[in-house]
């Protein structure tokens, strides 16, 4: 909440008509034809030309704390999403210890409202250590201070389908979801990168897309068979979102994310053996990039989740093969959407806005975001000139992790303002240094 | 000149060693193996010290597809990079070396290799020496033919510049040179066959399968051969093997790439490499 009244003058909501938004007491206390809006001693946000969209939410963050602090913290990396435009992040439980009971979880989630930049929801482990074979106490994360309704072992697939089945099952009590990193161990091991002509000429050991989508299968019948919600991180592949499109017709409670990454790079980046490239799923071919962006302008992908991966320096300056797996995403994924979806005509403002806030929401059992901009609504809002181009600097990105794709590269758009219930987070195109003020 | 060597390779390092010493260069073996730093930290580390201590070549040897690469292009040294095998990617002076030996005795030593048929054997799915070898012998004019066992060869092999078979046998009788590759025995214990007999039987080059022949088609093998399991002792010793001859060319050729990157040869700015070359 904020003592601070802010005055949003003639920003486009989800860029269609200019209105005027007073933010006050945390939500949305005014919305009026463009300047007409007034209060004394509000803050006047000037968004003449900017596009207003509710706060983003990321169902899939690696915010490495609590063990890998040289490669983020939860302040850090709430800080890039919310230089990002994101106002809540579903943080992944692959950190060290693994984020497998109540207590773990709620050490980060009491890290993220401390840290004040982004409501932090951490996800829940499957099982124990990632092992893949003991459920871990789901319930107990479920009723912790810190809610967990999304339990995955994100970085290592649920490969065992009894395991897979009973946790299918067993989150039903409380709404949960099991969101699967689809992965055939045994087709991948020592994978490199996507499977195809060019892994046979760069002497790299092919991660198939078989691996993913047999997966994507089995999981689509198991939780048609036990009736139970399942969500598909990260799909990479045309052949994913042809089965998550059939399973969806059959009436299976299925739902799939998409990163951006996925959305825009293709595998011939990998030609420069340069490990920035390296990432987990491979990037794919372009014909599968094609797939992704029509999966996910039809709604057979619900949702953009960017899988955001930091990784300190030493863990990419090195050859390929030895390098860690995963790329940035939280400061890029509105302008790479922008320029995979917008710029060509498969989604609107509305449409990045129901993909990148409403949907994840939705998913994640998150309240409070990925709401209407209306009246009486909370006031996790972000603002973004479309009109204005970026380029991308690692140096000057919040995450404490230099391991950007998109260095040098220049994104359609820039995020302005981010507001957290009223609170800037982000204004000017800066991230706001005392969020507590 | 030094040879930076993470795997083990005893004839591809002391070949350059001796080509560089015939040129008067000094050498230096650095053999990073049972090093206990991370692989990623050392090959940066390494090079830096390197290139601290005015190295002007590097050969390096790595297990990591790409390393090479990464090596000249990452701006850690500025001296020139020669690939002597990386991972399972190229092999680029084997090639060269190779393409050498069979100009000798398929061209008279002279032109390309236009038209004359080489079949390639065995486990091309891990090989750096057939990736390499395709390349440049497609270059030279050759028709290469890989033959493997579905399982040892590459998706998207069809792509590639030379023809595939799962046929040994369809081959020989029109063959001008044969190059029989390495199998590691371990494979079958991920089922890439079935077991080494059985390999031995549908792909080893034995005295029966070197009678069909054609009578100047010479037998290659970059070694080190498992004698009886894809070259049989009595083929590997057979006067139209070439084997020791390789070895020997070897010198010769890394002396002519030592001699065009380091003895005063405008091939290009300090930090081209003939991995890029290779490559290109």
């Amino acid at each position: 909440m904020s003592d601070t009244t802010y005055i949003i003058r003639s920003a486009k909501i989800l860029g269609g008509d200019a209105a005027d938004l007073v933010l006050r007491d945390g939500i949305i206390a005014e919305i009026t034809a463009p300047g007409v809006a007034s209060h004394d001693g509000a803050i006047e946000v000037d968004a003449a030309g900017l596009v207003a969209l509710p706060g983003l939410v990321d169902l899939h963050t690696h915010l490495r704390e609590p063990g890998r602090e040289d490669a983020e913290t939860v302040e850090s990396g709430t800080r890039a999403a919310a230089a990002g435009g994101f106002t809540a992040v579903f943080a992944m439980a692959n950190t060290d210890p693994v984020a497998d009971t109540a207590g773990t979880v709620e050490q980060v989630w009491r890290l993220g409202h401390e840290a004040g930049y982004a409501d932090v929801q951490p996800v829940g482990a499957v099982t124990i250590g990632l092992g893949g074979e003991q459920l871990a106490e789901l319930g107990a994360m479920a009723t912790s201070a810190a809610q967990v309704r999304v339990f995955s072992d994100d970085g290592t697939c649920v490969h065992d389908a009894v395991i897979m089945r009973r946790a299918l099952e067993y989150v039903k009590a409380f709404d949960g979801v099991i969101a699967q990193h689809a992965q055939e161990p045994r087709l991948t091991e020592d994978a490199q990168m996507n499977e195809g002509a060019l892994s046979g000429i760069l002497g790299l050991r092919g991660w198939p897309a078989v691996a993913e989508e047999a997966i994507i299968a089995r999981d689509v019948l198991l939780a048609e068979h036990v009736g139970s919600r399942l969500h598909v991180c990260h799909v990479s592949t045309a052949g994913s979102v042809e089965i998550v499109r059939t399973a969806k017709a059959r009436g299976v409670d299925v739902t799939a994310e998409v990163t951006p990454h996925h959305l825009l790079l293709t595998e011939d980046l990998v030609s420069s053996y340069d490990p920035v490239f390296k990432v987990n799923p491979p990037l794919r071919s372009k014909a599968d990039v094609e797939a992704l962006r029509a999966g996910l302008a039809d709604g057979t992908i619900d949702i953009v989740a960017t899988d955001h991966a930091p990784h300190p320096v030493e863990d990419k300056d090195c050859e390929w093969s030895a390098a860690a797996m995963g790329m940035l995403g939280l400061e890029t994924a509105l302008g790479v959407v922008a320029e995979a979806m917008v710029a060509t005509g498969l989604l609107d403002w509305a449409g990045v806005a129901d993909r990148m806030s409403v949907r994840p929401a939705r998913i994640g059992r998150l309240e409070g975001h990925g709401r209407p901009i209306a009246v009486g609504e909370p006031a996790n809002l972000v603002l973004l000139d479309p009109a204005r181009r970026r380029t991308v600097t690692a140096s000057e990105l919040q995450s404490r992790s230099p391991n950007t794709p998109y260095a040098g590269r220049t994104l359609p758009v820039t995020v302005v303002a981010t507001f957290l219930r009223g609170r800037a987070t982000v204004l000017d195109g800066a991230v706001v240094t005392a969020v507590h003020a | 000149m030094v040879n930076l060597f993470f795997e083990d390779s005893t004839r591809t390092r002391i070949s350059f060693e001796a080509a560089a010493k015939r040129l008067s260069a000094d050498v230096i073996n650095f053999s990073a193996k049972g090093s206990s730093v991370s692989k990623g930290e050392s090959l940066k580390d390494t090079a830096l010290t390197l290139e601290a201590m005015g190295a002007d070549a590097v050969v390096i040897r790595h297990g990591s597809s790409g390393a090479p690469h990464r090596l000249a292009h990452s701006g850690w040294i500025g001296g020139s990079v020669v690939n002597a095998g990386d991972g399972t990617h190229e092999h680029p002076t084997q090639a060269l070396l190779d393409a050498f030996t069979m100009r000798r005795h398929l061209a008279g030593g002279t032109g390309d290799l236009e038209g004359r048929r080489v079949t390639i054997v065995g486990d091309v799915l891990h090989s750096r020496v057939a990736r390499s070898n395709v390349l440049l012998l497609a270059t030279l004019g050759a028709e290469v033919t890989l033959v493997a066992p579905p399982t040892l060869l590459p998706v998207g092999v069809e792509t590639w510049p030379c023809a595939t078979s799962y046929d040994l046998d369809s081959h020989l009788t029109k063959a001008d040179a044969v190059m029989m590759l390495r199998v590691q025995r371990e494979r079958m214990n991920a089922a890439f066959f079935p077991s080494a007999r059985e390999y031995s039987r549908r792909y080893g080059l034995d005295g029966r399968r070197m009678a069909q022949l054609p009578d100047h088609a010479i037998v290659m093998h970059p070694g080190p051969m498992n004698r009886g399991m894809e070259i049989a002792a009595e083929v590997a010793d057979a006067p139209r093997s070439v084997i020791v001859e390789q070895v020997t060319n070897g010198v010769s050729v890394r002396m002519a790439v030592l001699y065009l990157l380091l003895g005063g040869a405008q091939l290009g700015a300090p930090g081209d490499s003939l991995d890029t070359a290779a490559e290109a």
